[in-house]
């Protein structure tokens, strides 16, 4: 692909999982980079928010002036994908937040942290997600999160035995599992299409 | 163990175990002795916290043996946080870490730091539905753990001393073992693999990879927001804070610079900003003058 339709993809790199969404978002086409900083921030097209401890990675993002900059460009549009801690992050409300947890928001949506139970309770699941073909996707669940309740913008890709699993508002992407431990990009290759039509328009 | 074939759910798979391992990395995992403590840990943004009668620098003085904690008290600090919980049982000890499980923490750590029960045996960690992690003090060691299960692997250092030397000598052994496999052919892993008195075909994944094939974390001995840094530098994924923050001056501040000085290890300027007036360290002891018999990281085979 030529080098000027390689989108940039940031992966928030505060916390957690973030090598192997530098390595899903590679696969995917995108040119994957670590964000920590403001001006880290300013220079990617699309950022993924991977999983971790989301009590963490919202700390530090505020510690480090990041919450700001992080909410200013959600709101205006910038397209961006959370696993796990990622999707608590997007989401505009938590159910059960840890006293002064904040979030970046960006999807109408109500979750609740650990909701399947503790790591005893983790699982793999085969899930159905809109938007991909092929196969079914194997959802990694560790202390996952669920989407208890979502508002009519809000478009619901997956669900497992009911739950909200999957969503997407815009250009913001949610899920409450993990696609970068399985080897398969095609969540990652979803979401870098969405930073590609969206630059596409912002050329236009 | 597990895997997923049908379409129904299945828990305690090694993506599930190693999984859980991933999401804690770049951050700290702090020891903790009560409720209050975790309750510090958390807001001062451990990603994890270890759940223990006694921080290891306090079974060093009191001496006797070290056990799994008490239940009510491992459970009292599960109620106190929403991050998760790990504990610790004796190596070899499968019984512990049975009540482990049950009691529902996250990860067990099956560890030197605590009186071993099998001077043979470590515990079949494949048995189990909670994942584990041990310590290594070079790669054979860390590669014989993850046959038996060991879902993450962390270098053992010297716990409760203080002193992150014995921190450094490991993390480097493993790494420096890591970088002479791959400079290895196919026909020398064999023999490198007997040396290393670990499975071929764990050898080979990590001569291919570069890496171990699950998550390496640096522990025992460190106690500022530099040494923290200094061990990522050197290339673990993230690190174990025993007694280094409830045996200084002021845990809070302390626990709070070493969770910063962990994410921004390669910013030089935020290191110095997270040591700045941080009080007393905890006072720490010269390795060199330990007798081999209280060198925990002896311990484990």
């Amino acid at each position: 692909m030529p080098e000027h339709h390689r989108p940039v993809i940031g992966v928030l790199a505060l916390q957690g999982d973030v090598r192997e969404h530098l390595a899903a978002l590679a696969e995917a086409g995108a040119a994957a980079v670590t964000v920590r900083r403001p001006e880290e921030l300013a220079a990617v097209d699309g950022l993924v928010v991977p999983g971790g401890e989301s009590t963490v990675i919202s700390k530090l993002a505020e510690l480090f002036g990041l919450l700001e900059p992080l909410r200013e460009r959600v709101r205006a549009g910038m397209p961006v994908y959370g696993t796990c801690a990622g999707m608590i992050l997007l989401a505009d409300r938590i159910a059960d937040p840890r006293s002064g947890q904040q979030s970046i928001g960006g999807i109408d949506m109500t979750v609740r942290r650990n909701a399947f139970g503790r790591q005893n309770e983790s699982f793999e699941a085969v899930l159905d997600v809109t938007g991909v073909v092929g196969d079914p996707v194997v959802g990694v669940f560790i202390r996952a999160p669920l989407a208890e309740s979502v508002g009519e913008g809000v478009e619901v890709l997956a669900r497992h035995e009911g739950a909200v699993v999957a969503v997407r508002q815009g250009n913001a992407l949610a899920t409450a599992f993990h696609p970068e431990l399985t080897g398969d990009s095609r969540v990652h290759a979803l979401f870098t299409e969405m930073v590609r039509e969206r630059r596409t328009a912002g050329a236009l | 163990m597990s895997t997923l074939n049908g379409t129904a759910p299945v828990t305690g798979t090694a993506r599930v175990k190693r999984g859980m391992a991933e999401q804690l990395k770049g951050g700290v995992i702090m020891d903790v002795v009560t409720p209050e403590q975790a309750k510090i840990a958390e807001d001062a943004g451990a990603v994890a916290v270890m759940a223990l009668e006694r921080v290891p620098a306090d079974i060093r003085k009191d001496g006797g043996v070290a056990r799994m904690s008490d239940p009510d008290m491992i459970e009292g600090i599960i109620e106190a946080v929403s991050i998760p919980v790990m504990a610790k049982s004796r190596i070899g000890h499968f019984v512990e870490a049975q009540v482990l499980q049950a009691l529902g923490v996250d990860y067990i750590d099956e560890s030197e730091v605590l009186t071993p029960a099998d001077e043979v045996n470590h515990s079949d960690k494949w048995s189990f539905t909670t994942p584990f992690v041990c310590g290594a003090t070079n790669l054979g060691e860390a590669l014989r753990r993850i046959s038996e299960g060991a879902a993450m692997i962390r270098s053992k250092g010297e716990a409760g001393t203080g002193n992150v030397v014995e921190a450094v000598r490991h993390l480097r052994q493993i790494k420096g073992d890591i970088s002479r496999l791959r400079g290895l052919d196919e026909h020398e892993l064999y023999a490198a693999a007997k040396e290393l008195r670990a499975p071929y075909e764990l050898v080979r994944e990590v001569a291919e990879l570069g890496k171990l094939p699950v998550v390496l974390f640096s522990a025992g001995g460190v106690a500022t927001p530099a040494d923290a840094a200094l061990m990522r530098q050197l290339g673990a994924e993230g690190v174990f804070v025993g007694s280094g923050i409830f045996k200084s001056g002021d845990p809070a501040k302390r626990a709070a610079a070493i969770v910063k000085a962990t994410t921004f290890y390669d910013d030089p300027k935020v290191v110095a900003d997270a040591s700045r007036n941080l009080g007393e360290a905890m006072v720490g002891i010269n390795c060199d003058v330990l007798p081999e018999s209280e060198r925990y990281a002896n311990r484990g085979w």
